[in-house]
């Protein structure tokens, strides 16, 4: 696999806690699971995904974790139209 | 500090060390009893006056929002009123301050704050708007942002509203720590605040109640100045209670007793609030009763040893709205009052809808804020997304709404109803909590006095409805 260069845009994910080390009494479904951060930031050495690495957050923190994310991006949207919604106000329900 | 121990018990272990540290603001000052504080003369102790948070509040493009007359939605309520009933109903166009929703209030007293006392950077852990408006103010004023948000499931999957609002804090030039869903919110919090030494912009601080006030003084300036009168009824759309309880103080110090103060919120009733499963089953991030009751009925539950955000010291009426309710409302104030604005705001706007049918044309209600819309928050985004997560979403009668199964969309206007609650059953869940933090039985005058005013009735009214 490519090497993600140094100083790239990227995300990592670390375990924040194991499923054992979590907080008591949580929901069955919760308590299974681990406690899971991810962030963004400049990779600090060239990494492949998946490795454990080294990023610089926007505001200069070192911060570890798995490289999960090349050039990290938002793509949520206005969704698929919702046609329940369109004659709400229209002249179709005065 | 890479020395010491950062496992979950040791952290919180260390939470009232690192809170001092953290706000440099002593609660023990102000602490009379397991239960009792010294409430007033905590907020008093902030040291600023509505003139100065009004100052500071100009300084980063926060506050003196428009104040709006829905008239067609008004005239459409009117049609479907008794004769003679039908309020104006106002609203507080608050999406107009800088990131986009009243959070900027909240948010911005702590970072002149922050500033003044000399720290770097400062840190809030919370999902919605307040990141953001976080974010935007410390930007301001050449702070360091760290926003702490429980985002996605375990699969990775973040309902959009809240992936939006964690692009607004990046956007800002925020560190954004995205978390999976659980409590230990709090504990990563306690964590960062350790590892950097900055400033706990927490929600619940005397500082982020205070820096709300405004909004209600502005709103009984600005009805008195236009009607001549207090506005009857402020509809507030209510989650951990700062909204309810800085408006209402704000309406106090513009001279409105008179004034009924309604919290509002969406009814996600049987949606757990720490369920990985239920986590995007909601279709409100905000504004609803997953946060609403147990706010009400134990404020101090939160990231600071007492909190300032005591919303059944203030409150009137508690109503509560379906989720398809506030989509058809949102949807209608875009299409007849030509504003597109985000779910938050919308919430109180629907229970407003309602309860101007019962009050008179005379009368005036105002909705006190409305927040930013765009890709995610849009009502479009949430009902998408609630719909390829296998929820529902038709039309019909909102009463058949259920929570994380069914959203139904009112066929008409008159289908908006929204339903009170039973608030003195909320007083008494109240004092449940309390007994449950020093038994009935030990309660001593002060923490009696201290319980009647945070839930806006006697002592004797206390005595009466103890718990055994």
């Amino acid at each position: 696999m490519a090497k993600v260069k140094k100083g790239t845009w990227v995300e990592i994910q670390q375990v924040v806690l194991t499923p054992e080390q979590r907080a008591q009494s949580l929901p069955d479904d919760t308590k299974k699971v681990p406690y899971l951060l991810r962030a963004s930031g400049f990779l600090l050495e060239d990494a492949e995904l998946g490795q454990e690495t080294s990023i610089q957050t926007i505001i200069g923190r070192t911060l570890s974790g798995k490289l999960i994310k090349v050039n990290p991006s938002y793509s949520h949207s206005f969704g698929n139209t919702i046609p329940e919604l369109l004659t709400i106000g229209t002249e179709y329900e005065k | 500090m890479t020395d010491r121990d950062i496992s979950y018990s040791a952290v919180i272990a260390r939470k009232n060390e690192i809170m001092k540290q953290s706000m440099g603001l002593d609660f023990d000052e102000f602490i009379q009893s397991p239960i009792a504080f010294d409430y007033e003369r905590m907020m008093r102790e902030t040291g600023y006056t509505m003139d100065e948070i009004i100052r500071i509040q100009r300084e980063t493009k926060v506050g003196n929002t428009s104040l709006l007359e829905l008239h067609n939605l008004t005239e459409a309520v009117r049609k479907i009123s008794a004769p003679g009933k039908g309020a104006m109903i106002l609203v507080k166009d608050e999406a107009a301050n800088a990131s986009g929703s009243f959070k900027a209030r909240r948010a911005s007293i702590s970072a002149f704050e922050a500033q003044k006392k000399g720290y770097k950077g400062m840190i809030a852990a919370t999902s919605g708007n307040y990141g953001a408006a976080v974010a935007s103010q410390a930007a301001q004023r050449g702070l360091k942002c760290i926003v702490i948000q429980e985002i996605y499931d375990s699969r990775g999957v973040g309902q959009p509203e809240i992936v939006e609002k964690s692009r607004a804090c990046e956007a800002y030039g925020a560190e954004v720590l995205k978390l999976t869903v659980g409590p230990e919110l709090f504990y990563m919090q306690l964590r960062t605040l350790e590892e950097t030494g900055f400033f706990n912009a927490s929600l619940y601080t005397p500082f982020a109640v205070r820096g709300v006030e405004s909004l209600g003084y502005e709103i009984g300036e600005q009805v008195k100045a236009r009607y001549g009168k207090a506005p009857e009824v402020v509809a507030i759309t209510h989650a951990g209670g700062g909204n309810v309880t800085g408006t209402a103080r704000g309406l106090l110090q513009a001279g409105c007793g008179s004034t009924k103060v309604v919290a509002c919120s969406v009814d996600l009733s049987g949606l757990h609030m720490a369920s990985d499963h239920d986590f995007n089953r909601k279709s409100f991030t905000t504004g609803h009763t997953g946060f609403g009751i147990p706010f009400a009925t134990w404020p101090d539950r939160v990231d600071v040893p007492r909190n300032a955000a005591r919303s059944l010291r203030y409150m009137d009426e508690y109503h509560v709205v379906s989720q398809g309710e506030v989509f058809y409302i949102t949807e209608l104030l875009t299409k007849i009052e030509g504003m597109e604005r985000g779910p938050a705001g919308n919430t109180s706007l629907t229970a407003a809808v309602a309860m101007a049918r019962q009050m008179s044309r005379d009368e005036i209600i105002v909705v006190q804020e409305t927040e930013y819309t765009g890709a995610g928050k849009h009502h479009n985004s949430q009902l998408s997304f609630a719909r390829d997560n296998g929820i529902e979403v038709r039309r019909g009668d909102p009463k058949d709404n259920v929570p994380g199964k069914t959203i139904v969309i009112p066929e008409r206007l008159d289908q908006v109803a929204g339903r009170e609650q039973d608030i003195d059953r909320l007083r008494r869940s109240y004092l449940t909590n309390a007994a449950n933090v020093l038994p009935a039985s030990k309660w001593s005058e002060i923490d009696i006095a201290f319980l009647a005013a945070d839930i806006k009735k006697t002592p004797a009214w206390v005595r009466e409805n103890k718990p055994e």
